[in-house]
């Protein structure tokens, strides 16, 4: 299983799995910040959203995720102030920018983008700013593979771990893991040789009958991570339970703010309790985010669920699977994907595999 | 204009100050302001007899009995990028979608809506920068109007500009005329436009070293026309929405697969790296200098020479081939030898999270 979103969709651009030998599949997995946020929480960001005097900013992916029966393009188009931002100390600068108005960052994702989120609340209150506050819905991967690996249907026998989150954690987790459930974990990026050679690294693993902890990524992740940046989250959140959508609650899974900064959550702020959320009866994302099926398995999928009209997240974000298989056409025969012009036809280019130094680190130092 | 300040220090005259150096609703009242306005900014720099005229409509002699029209609104910002300005923009604009038809560009129009505060200074210099770009171009601007609308209700300086241009008899270049086994050749680098204008907006934190490729094409469509004549089917240029959905329209309408070869898509390396960060794919990002051309296979050498020939086609490189079926697909054979669908553009490009 390849953890992250963004490492599905590399695979699905580049045809990776298509090249592979039919013993190896790709199972993808739940790393789509976008997907897994609760609907609850989208629907709350709606809400918040939809308010006079209120700004609300967002990473551009959560524009178009469906909450019930409104999205926040929509909220936008009823004249709502949501804008994107790429990062959220931009929200901040709107903030000070905007004294007047109230300014609330949709603070979701994974490890990957909570060390900037936790920093604009740093910043907000050495600023001295009151109109600054965050809707946190962060999730953690280490819990989601424990979810998956001790699930009676669980398919999985090894883990491509996603580059950017290791960049940001290092791979200290893993270890456990690997030994407490059997599998190889090899820490992966995401050019084409990069997901070849974390593959190669598995299945080396698997044939020799190891489970160990390997680093595919050696020029961005160290095993220790962004010593800075995880203090910064441990200083602003702290571990919680957390609501995955299409899977459900996982114990100890996420991060919310901590006491100290509660003045800068916007659920606080903001009452939005009256909300009653409504999943699509026909969506099976929660069980394509956890590998039990692919997105053309869904017989919405290509259908009544479409990028343009989304059922769920998974067929929104960049770094959803259904997006992925829909973009590329996943939904397509192998006959309408026939190249027939002859200078195509030639064999693949043979990337070579066996040069890249591999880590490997099999238990704690 | 700095020659024209009131001075206001002690007793004066109840004289009307000049509004020399923000536009104000006055300058679209069709009065003595609008008439100012024009002959200052727009009449010298345009000069030519049809607008000198001053009459409501410019008259203008053509050489053929079919013309192609076509016209374009342009509301992009900021005005001012690297490498262009809204005014650059809006010639080129309709020039190229002239162009693409096989047509000699000729006469334009312009029409000019400023929101009241717009800065006198920044108008006068889109104005000449469209001076430069259509005399580049060999076109005229026969035909304007200006209104001004109030400060909120648009965003500085909206241009919309209408052309015709002559069309030779027999000339038949069309988005349906592409034909199994035509080559299809891309006049240059992808994505120099879009990630330009996202750069000077200044809102997604990056800077990148790109410049906009914004420029006229009728005289690298004139060259390709001279060496492949009837073989070109097909000319378009990749403008919003990029190389992947003009393709994808071509498909449809011809009813024909297009096959590219991802390896020989150039893109500058500032571009990769800024769509990297973004999320962004090259083949969806917008040009405003490129064209895409389906050439029959026996021509295209002499075509694609003729276009490296030319300014704006130096860097011509054929991507690809055109096959049977599946009609009205774009594939894409990747650079490990796989091959994939390539879609339109679906909404909005976002940025991605992380």
């Amino acid at each position: 299983m390849e953890i992250c979103g963004g490492q599905t969709h590399a695979i699905v651009r580049h045809g990776i799995d298509q090249l592979l030998p039919p013993q190896i599949e790709l199972v993808h997995g739940p790393g789509c910040p976008v997907c897994v946020t609760p609907l609850e929480l989208i629907d709350k960001a709606l809400d918040i959203a939809a308010r006079p005097n209120v700004i609300f900013t967002s990473y551009g992916d959560m524009l178009r995720v469906p909450g019930t029966g409104r999205d926040l393009f929509s909220v936008r188009a009823a004249g709502g102030d949501v804008r994107v931002v790429y990062s959220p100390l931009d929200a901040v600068k709107i903030a000070q920018a905007n004294p007047d108005k109230q300014v609330v960052f949709f603070a979701i994702g994974f490890e990957t983008t909570a060390p900037a989120n936790a920093m604009s609340v740093v910043q907000a209150r050495a600023l001295g700013l009151k109109n600054y506050s965050v809707l946190v819905s962060h999730v953690c991967v280490p819990p989601a593979m424990h979810a998956i690996l001790g699930s009676p249907h669980n398919r999985v026998q090894g883990f491509l771990a996603a580059g950017h989150v290791c960049a940001v954690m290092g791979y200290w987790e893993y270890p456990p893991i690997a030994a407490q459930y059997g599998v190889p974990i090899v820490v992966t990026g995401f050019e084409p040789l990069d997901v070849a050679q974390g593959i190669l690294a598995t299945v080396r693993q698997l044939e020799a009958g190891r489970h160990e902890v390997e680093n595919a990524y050696g020029r961005a992740v160290t095993f220790e991570g962004n010593i800075p940046a995880q203090r910064v989250l441990e200083q602003v959140f702290e571990v919680r339970d957390r609501q995955w959508r299409g899977i459900g609650l996982i114990p100890a899974s996420g991060w919310g703010l901590r006491a100290e900064y509660a003045e800068f959550d916007a659920e606080r702020r903001w009452d939005v309790s009256d909300i009653h959320p409504q999943e699509s009866p026909l969506c099976i994302a929660g069980q394509i985010l956890q590998g039990l099926k692919k997105p053309h398995d869904c017989p919405a999928f290509g259908i009544q669920c479409t990028p343009e009209s989304p059922l769920g997240a998974t067929m929104v974000s960049s770094e959803g699977a259904c997006a992925a298989y829909y973009r590329y056409g996943r939904h397509l025969s192998s006959d309408e994907l026939r190249v027939t012009s002859d200078e195509f036809r030639t064999a693949p280019h043979s990337p070579t595999l066996h040069s890249s130094p591999v880590t490997r680190h099999s238990s704690l130092p | 204009m700095t020659n024209s300040t009131v001075n206001l220090e002690g007793p004066v005259c109840p004289i009307p100050l000049r509004h020399d150096e923000k536009i104000v609703m006055g300058h679209g009242s069709g009065g003595r302001m609008s008439h100012e306005l024009i002959g200052r900014l727009f009449q010298t720099p345009f000069a030519n007899p049809a607008l000198a005229a001053g009459d409501d409509a410019g008259v203008v002699a053509v050489a053929t009995d079919r013309l192609a029209v076509s016209t374009d609104s342009h509301v992009v910002w900021p005005l001012v990028f690297p490498g262009g300005d809204i005014g650059r923009l809006a010639v080129c604009g309709t020039v190229n979608d002239l162009a693409m038809m096989g047509a000699t560009p000729r006469y334009l129009t312009a029409g000019f809506i400023l929101e009241e505060g717009l800065d006198v200074a920044l108008l006068a210099e889109v104005v000449l920068s469209m001076q430069a770009a259509a005399a580049e171009a060999g076109v005229q601007i026969v035909a304007g109007d200006t209104k001004v609308v109030q400060r909120g209700k648009a965003d500085g300086l909206y241009i919309n500009t209408a052309g015709v241009g002559e069309l030779p008899p027999g000339r038949a270049i069309g988005g349906a005329r592409a034909q199994a086994g035509d080559v299809v050749i891309l006049s240059g680098p992808i994505g120099d436009h879009g990630i330009a204008v996202l750069g000077a907006r200044g809102e997604l934190g990056f800077e990148a070293d790109v410049v906009s490729d914004v420029a006229p094409l009728n005289g690298l469509v004139a060259a390709l026309l001279a060496a492949g004549g009837e073989a070109v089917h097909v000319l378009r240029d990749p403008t919003r929405g990029g190389v992947a959905t003009t393709l994808n329209e071509i498909a449809r309408q011809s009813g024909v697969a297009v096959v590219l070869d991802e390896r020989a898509i150039p893109v500058r390396p500032p571009v990769v790296a800024a769509c990297e960060m973004l999320g962004f794919d090259p083949l969806y990002v917008a040009n405003e200098g490129k064209l895409l051309a389906f050439v029959a296979a026996e021509a295209a050498p002499a075509v694609l020479a003729a276009m490296r020939a030319t300014r704006y086609g130096e860097e011509a490189v054929v991507v690809g081939r055109v096959q049977a079926a599946p009609a009205g697909r774009v594939l894409l054979r990747t650079a490990i030898g796989s091959t994939r669908v390539v879609d339109m553009l679906a909404g909005e490009m976002l940025p991605r999270i992380c």
